[in-house]
């Protein structure tokens, strides 16, 4: 088991390690957009990260869970409006609301399950985009803009570096937490609910309350993404909490490889980069296929999908076992 | 008399107009393997269901270990000593056998909000799950992902998750169902060992497994309960003869 694993614990650790390498070396060579976008890759690998958490390992595919990226921006946008751009402040209030927030969403959510619980949680996400949007005083529609956030001369997140390594160390903590906890006895009762509820039920699991828990735990720690999305973008609008948005999390996590972790972060790393350089490739191959690049951009999903099973990450090796 | 274990009293199941279970009484005592028998459509897996929690009767009670538990959902009857093994192989299949045993033993071992040490090897689940596997056979398949196990064997790692919960009550629903003989066999000499340690509620078609197992037998026809007594009163009976068991077929 342990060697199965080991060429996927190698390639974690050789590809944590270029990403700790990137403010340096984009400094050196004089391209400070490259860790501004490696910023962004990140804190959206968080988030997807924690989307795997419960659809990978518990298999409840949440279409919703950009509302917690809101709801994370929105807490340290908001604070910021009223002039608290104290980190210490915002970062553990942002914890608490999205906690909060699923913990209300996830208690009639997860009294669902399959197809419906794909609809009502995205209907849950529509209902905070439609809220932001109707928030006149926080900008409705256009959004407003953030100050980044302050952590007493401690950090200073308008030097690039500084926010990079936030959130770096973030991930890192994300994913090691994610480790322990899929691995944990809480993390056991996680996959067997995916394998198979009813047995739960059945050997004494009320899995009511542990479905209900995992959530929470997804959904806030998606909430920590959006604080620091809040940080990077100097800006919340309600479109970080769209439909879309959450779908966008979805495929990073199906892309990257389910059940892994840290497939999610090579699936937002794929799904992203090629956000942000297919365009401009096509629009080299012939003028005006840039703004279609949807069209490419679709199609290698699928293939990615159709042809390697679990995902980017699955090249790297077999699967863990106990995952199915 | 001692309290029975278990005791069902005018338990009444409807599908609109099919009455699954109707008005229908019955009592475990301690120490028995009870066999429940009758034609399919008899209403055998709806009482289980009833039994275990999955499904809410529309009258009548339940009651086990000297409470009602009519009104409890599965996890908790589970926790009071109720455990059942399924019709249809319900297992963790993409988990190694150990695992799905492991799982059994986690959910009686306190709460699962432990989110920090690896379980996997945690002593006190793998240990109890170990002499689960190894009280049902299964010692030396502990490390085979639970699909690649046989059928026979599937059927095993379901007793033996039943098991592991440390159960007062078993109900067994059809554990030989889809057998070949020679693990047939083995699963009537499995549950002979279980006999008298365990009070065992037994759902079955084989009908060999049955008489060989029960100390005693619940006929079910339409639902209802038409008699119930030992192997051998159960053969003498004219009405469930001519019910159920024809009269060629006399065990």
């Amino acid at each position: 088991m342990q060697a199965l694993r080991q060429p996927r614990l190698l390639a974690q650790l050789i590809l944590l390690l270029l990403l700790a390498a990137v403010p340096p070396v984009m400094t050196a060579i004089d391209e400070p957009f490259y860790t501004s976008l490696f910023t962004r890759i990140m804190i959206f690998a968080i988030a997807a990260a924690s989307l795997d958490l419960i659809l990978g390992y518990g298999g409840m595919v949440s279409f919703g869970h950009a509302a917690y990226i809101g709801v994370g921006a929105y807490t340290v946008g908001i604070l910021s409006f009223y002039g608290v751009d104290n980190g210490f402040i915002q970062f553990p209030l942002a914890v608490l609301l999205s906690a909060v927030f699923a913990a209300v969403i996830g208690a009639i959510c997860i009294r669902t399950s399959g197809v419906y619980f794909i609809m009502i949680t995205l209907a849950f996400a529509q209902m905070l985009y439609f809220l932001g949007i109707s928030l006149e005083e926080y900008g409705g529609d256009d959004g407003m803009p953030v100050y980044r956030s302050e952590f007493g001369g401690l950090l200073d997140l308008y030097d690039a570096n500084h926010l990079y390594y936030l959130v770096f160390a973030v991930l890192a903590a994300t994913l090691y937490f994610g480790h322990r906890l899929v691995n944990s006895r809480f993390g056991m009762v996680v996959r067997g609910m995916k394998s198979n509820s009813l047995r739960m039920r059945a050997v004494g699991y009320p899995v009511y309350w542990y479905r209900l828990t995992a959530y929470v735990i997804s959904g806030t720690m998606c909430g920590v993404a959006g604080a620091l999305f809040a940080n990077w973008s100097e800006f919340v609008s309600p479109d970080i909490m769209h439909w879309v948005r959450s779908g966008d999390l979805i495929i990073m996590v199906i892309v990257g490889g389910m059940g892994t972790l840290f497939g999610p972060v090579l699936g937002a790393t794929a799904f992203l980069l090629m956000e942000e350089y297919l365009p401009e490739i096509l629009e080299g191959t012939a003028p005006g296929a840039g703004e279609h690049w949807h069209f490419v951009f679709g199609p290698i999903l699928i293939l990615i999908v159709l042809f390697a099973k679990g995902g980017i990450f699955g090249l790297f090796g077999g699967r863990e076992r106990g995952d199915d | 008399m001692t309290e029975p274990v278990l005791a069902v009293e005018g338990l009444v199941k409807r599908f609109g107009g099919l009455t699954a279970t109707d008005d229908l009484s019955l009592s475990v005592t301690a120490g028995e393997i009870h066999a429940v028998i009758g034609p399919n459509g008899a209403g055998k897996t709806t009482l289980i269901a009833q039994l275990s929690g999955d499904l809410a009767p529309d009258d009548g009670r339940i009651r086990f270990a000297g409470r009602d538990i009519t009104g409890l959902r599965a996890d908790e009857r589970s926790h009071l000593g109720l455990a059942r093994s399924f019709q249809i192989t319900s297992i963790f299949p993409g988990f190694p056998a150990l695992d799905n045993v492991a799982l059994a033993v986690q959910a009686h071992a306190g709460h699962s909000f432990r989110f920090w040490s690896p379980a996997r090897r945690d002593a006190g689940l793998r240990e109890p799950a170990m002499a689960a596997l190894d009280e049902v056979g299964l010692a030396a398949r502990a490390g085979i992902v639970a699909a690649n196990l046989s059928h026979g064997e599937q059927r095993q790692l379901e007793i033996a998750m039943a098991l592991a919960t440390k159960p007062s009550l078993l109900l067994l629903d059809e554990p030989m169902a889809g057998m070949g003989i020679d693990e047939s066999a083995r699963m009537i000499d499995l549950l002979r060992g279980l006999k008298g340690r365990h009070t065992i509620v037994l759902i079955e078609h084989d009908m060999d497994a049955v008489f060989a197992l029960a100390d005693r037998i619940t006929v079910l026809v339409y639902g209802r309960a038409i008699a119930t007594g030992t192997p051998a009163e159960i053969r003498a009976n004219a009405e469930v003869r001519q019910a159920y068991l024809g009269d060629a077929h006399v065990g």
